[in-house]
């Protein structure tokens, strides 16, 4: 039975490399993307008599709001490749943007965490809240690779601590008054150009590395990983610990942008960050994922947001829209592996 | 194929299974199979590993529904779809792998699904245990009903088993292996309740490598061989010898090739290697351009200490030598230092990567040395390196993006020995190469592995197939229950031979 398709495999091969390029899932998350779009620009004529997409200042805004929670999305991105979960990305994104501030307010304001400090340079915060938030990646992983708990566990509690630490940090008072050189940080365009750096470095290490070719790898079939010679366990320490750093970097934008570090910071971010990558073809059942989609996740979730603003859609609403994306992602992710493995003759 | 021998002192049977035919992908698992058991008998099926056994006794169990063929009982046309099906026609089956709840007590495991009830449609625990407790004094089992199952050793959860199947009152009772896990003193038990069960007029398929168990136990013998049914007989007409002979059947021919090549000096020396449980005192020595076959049965530790050599379960003692330096090898990537490259034997498990492509499965194992700079990979120079590969072991695939799934297991397999290839092995371990794949694949591998030792590597091969093991092999070493029985060089190699030592812990006398 097998081998009628091995001959006719092998008929394709010497007629001729035909380079069959299956169309790739991105491209479909990118058809959905412009689907939503322009389902909202016709609604907005509909509705509102106005264009939901020629609008730049709009579409900025919609950018910028979702440039933090694309940050952290590719780092839990690299995680679920690899067959895990990160819940405490938002959590950690609030601990990291604390700490940041704390290192960012100006020396002549009173209520100073930190009175007896000058001010600092905007790259000292910036590396505290990034150091922060790879020590709480770096606690997941370790917990995971040397424990063994499920990464659901280890994550699940490490978002409930890091939300606890962010609060005990200043006893729940926010921290304000930071220097206009840090402000500078997530002012204008600058949290869009971070974040398309990050995704680009990011394309490059998973496509490109040896760091990257593990994680598939991993996420693909961890024993036969281990017996490839890699070191899985110090691997997974690493993804994580990475998407913890972006988490950090995370808070620090998040804290720059809004002048302020507050605990409460990053709401449910983890579980924006873990749809954004669902919805961009990510499996959830691992080895399987790719920036780009995760990209186009976010925008949809992006574009989702926005779009029901202009519409005047009630936030009630958009939460019920975006729980059904979210599991008929899920759906969709199912669908294709089971075609998948179908595939095998 | 074979002529009607069948022992016929009656006509009716109480279960026959006619002309069976499984498939899987790849693999033809039965092929013409006939089973043809008398009431009150107890019936071995009798094979090598692989030979088939397992799949007919699921398919008469009803886990398996077979391609072609029918089962009888009493002459009556069976259609199972499933394990439900069988135990209601009246067959039930005691698993090799247990099957039971550890923190259930033995009466809730034993009649789960059938939980005797009370008026209120609750479960009647005192009903539970009578039924139980009745259930042990007539299979003279001494142990409380009540107790968890956690707590019973692996023997006593063998015997809850039994009890369970027994509980059904079936007219058939498949038993896989059942004393792999029992004493001396259990395995007597085992056959006063096997022989009680035979006076009730019951019919028993019983499964077994144990050539003494046989005879003591065995009323009718079917042997088994490649998936299909070679000869059945009385036990009492038949000796050990023969019934090996039967197993084995092929000759061994010219069709595995080892050629002669220049045997240079000992590359890996093993001393008294043990993982504690598992196996004791392994020691042997490879030589370059040397094939050692490792041969055994199922259980013996073969694969184990494969897996140890490799760092995937690091030994709890003993010495591993490379090239006369005493190595630490904790992990497979200390192994893969020391020039070692381990071929799985479960491909899909700890083998494939099933999702990723063709080249992704192959250049995962040398992304370390020599393809990379500052962790970036040098895809241009290693794409080139397994497009070579690829025609050189003949992979038939369309090209390397392809996902590897959709290749057959041969192909898929290649493409494992290749990732291995890559990595310049001197020491090559490989478990099962050709297990499930076509004739053509599996001679390419064959000439392959002999290319390898020409070239001065170092061989341990494994294999369930004698006739494999026997051609490719210099010397071979045969293992049971964990500890060397004997080792046999080429001249003297023969299948009967290797059976002895495989089968018997004495390891006959070896030397």
């Amino acid at each position: 039975m097998s081998t009628a398709t091995d001959t006719t495999k092998a008929v394709e091969e010497t007629t001729g490399k035909k380079r069959k390029k299956k169309v790739p899932t991105e491209v479909s998350i990118l058809l959905v993307l412009v689907g939503i779009s322009l389902l909202f620009e016709a609604l907005g004529w509909i509705v509102r008599g106005d264009s939901f997409l020629l609008n730049p200042q709009r579409l900025l805004i919609m950018i910028l709001q979702m440039s933090i929670i694309g940050i952290i999305a590719i780092g839990v991105t690299q995680v679920i490749i690899t067959g895990g979960i990160d819940l405490s990305s938002g959590s950690v994104l609030a601990l990291a943007a604390m700490v940041t501030a704390s290192f960012a307010q100006s020396s002549d304001y009173m209520r100073a965490v930190y009175p007896a400090l000058t001010d600092l340079p905007w790259i000292i915060p910036l590396a505290a809240g990034l150091l922060v938030g790879a020590l709480a990646g770096l606690i997941n992983g370790s917990l995971i690779s040397l424990t063994m708990i499920p990464p659901f566990i280890a994550t699940l509690g490490m978002m409930v601590s890091a939300r606890g630490l962010a609060r005990a940090y200043t006893d729940g008072q926010p921290v304000s008054m930071l220097t206009p050189d840090f402000m500078w940080l997530g002012s204008g365009a600058n949290p869009v150009i971070i974040f398309l750096a990050v995704a680009a470095i990011f394309h490059i290490a998973l496509k490109y590395t040896r760091y990257g070719k593990y994680t598939y790898a991993i996420g693909a079939n961890p024993q036969a990983a281990r017996v490839s010679g890699i070191n899985v366990r110090r691997h997974l320490i690493v993804v994580y610990a990475i998407a913890g750093l972006l988490a950090g970097l995370g808070g620090a934008i998040a804290a720059s942008r809004a002048g302020t570090g507050q605990a409460g910071m990053g709401l449910m971010y983890e579980l924006d960050a873990i749809a954004a990558a669902v919805i961009g073809g990510t499996s959830l059942a691992g080895g399987v994922g790719r920036v780009t989609g995760t990209v186009i996740g976010a925008l949809i979730l992006g574009v989702m947001l926005s779009g029901f603003t202009f519409l005047g859609v009630d936030a009630y609403y958009q939460d019920i829209v975006k729980g059904v994306i979210i599991v008929a992602a899920v759906i969709a992710d199912q669908y294709r592996q089971r075609k998948r493995s179908k595939a095998k003759t | 194929m074979s002529a009607e021998n069948t022992p016929s002192d009656t006509n009716e049977y109480l279960l026959e299974v006619v002309n069976a035919r499984k498939t899987f992908p790849g693999v033809v698992a039965l092929d013409g199979v006939q089973l043809k058991i008398r009431p009150g008998t107890v019936h071995a099926l009798m094979g090598e590993n692989g030979a088939g056994k397992s799949t007919l006794m699921k398919i008469i169990a009803g886990v398996y529904i077979p391609d072609e063929g029918e089962v009888r009982l009493r002459g009556k046309p069976l259609t199972l779809t499933g394990p439900l099906d069988a135990l209601e026609a009246g067959i039930a089956m005691i698993h090799q792998e247990l099957n039971l709840m550890p923190f259930m007590t033995i009466a809730e495991n034993i009649w789960i699904r059938r939980e005797p009830l009370n008026a209120f449609g609750l479960v009647d625990h005192r009903a539970l245990h009578d039924k139980t407790q009745a259930l042990f004094e007539r299979l003279g089992i001494t142990m409380d009903p009540d107790m968890e199952v956690r707590h019973l050793t692996i023997a006593g959860r063998q015997m809850v088993e039994i009890a369970k199947a027994v509980s059904y009152e079936s007219d058939v009772l498949i038993m896989d292996e059942p004393t792999s896990a029992l004493t001396d003193r259990e395995v007597e038990h085992l056959f006063r309740i096997i022989n009680d069960l035979r006076a009730q007029g019951k019919g028993i398929v019983y499964i077994t490598h144990k050539m003494d168990e046989v005879f003591t136990v065995a009323d009718d013998i079917s042997v088994f061989r490649d998936g299909q049914f070679i000869h059945c007989a009385k036990a009492s007409d038949m000796t050990s010898d023969e019934i090996i002979k039967l197993m084995v059947g092929r000759e061994v021919t010219q069709m595995f090739p080892k050629e002669t090549v220049p045997i240079g000096d000992v590359v890996l020396s093993v001393r008294n290697l043990s993982l504690e449980g598992v196996f004791t005192d392994v020691s042997f020595d490879v030589r370059a351009g040397e094939i050692v076959g490792l041969a055994g049965l199922v259980g013996s530790g073969r694969t184990n200490v494969a897996e140890t050599l490799f760092g995937v379960t690091p030994a709890t003692s003993g010495e591993i030598k490379v090239n006369g330096t005493s190595v630490a090898i904790t992990s497979p990537h200390q192994a893969m230092v020391n020039g070692m490259a381990l071929l799985t034997e479960d491909r899909k498990e700890t083998g494939l990567f099933l999702d990723l492509s063709v080249l992704e499965n192959m250049e995962i194992a040398v992304l370390r040395d020599g393809y990379t700079r500052s962790g970036f990979v040098s895809q241009g120079v290693l794409d080139d390196q397994c497009e070579s590969m690829k025609s050189l072991l003949k992979v038939k695939t369309p090209n390397l993006d392809e996902r590897i799934g959709n290749l057959s297991g041969g192909n898929q397999q290649k493409v494992l020995i290749g990732r291995w290839l890559l990595t310049k092995p001197k020491i090559l371990i490989l478990d099962e190469p050709t297990r499930g794949i076509d004739v053509g694949a599996k001679a390419e591998i064959h000439r392959m592995v002999t290319k390898l030792a020409s070239e001065g590597v170092a061989v341990i091969m494994i294999s369930s197939e004698l006739p494999e093991v026997m051609g490719m092999s210099d010397r071979i070493l045969v293992m049971h229950g964990g500890r060397v029985t004997g080792v046999v060089p080429r001249e003297e190699a023969s299948q009967v031979r290797i059976m002895e030592l495989a089968s018997s812990p004495m390891g006959a006398d070896a030397a």
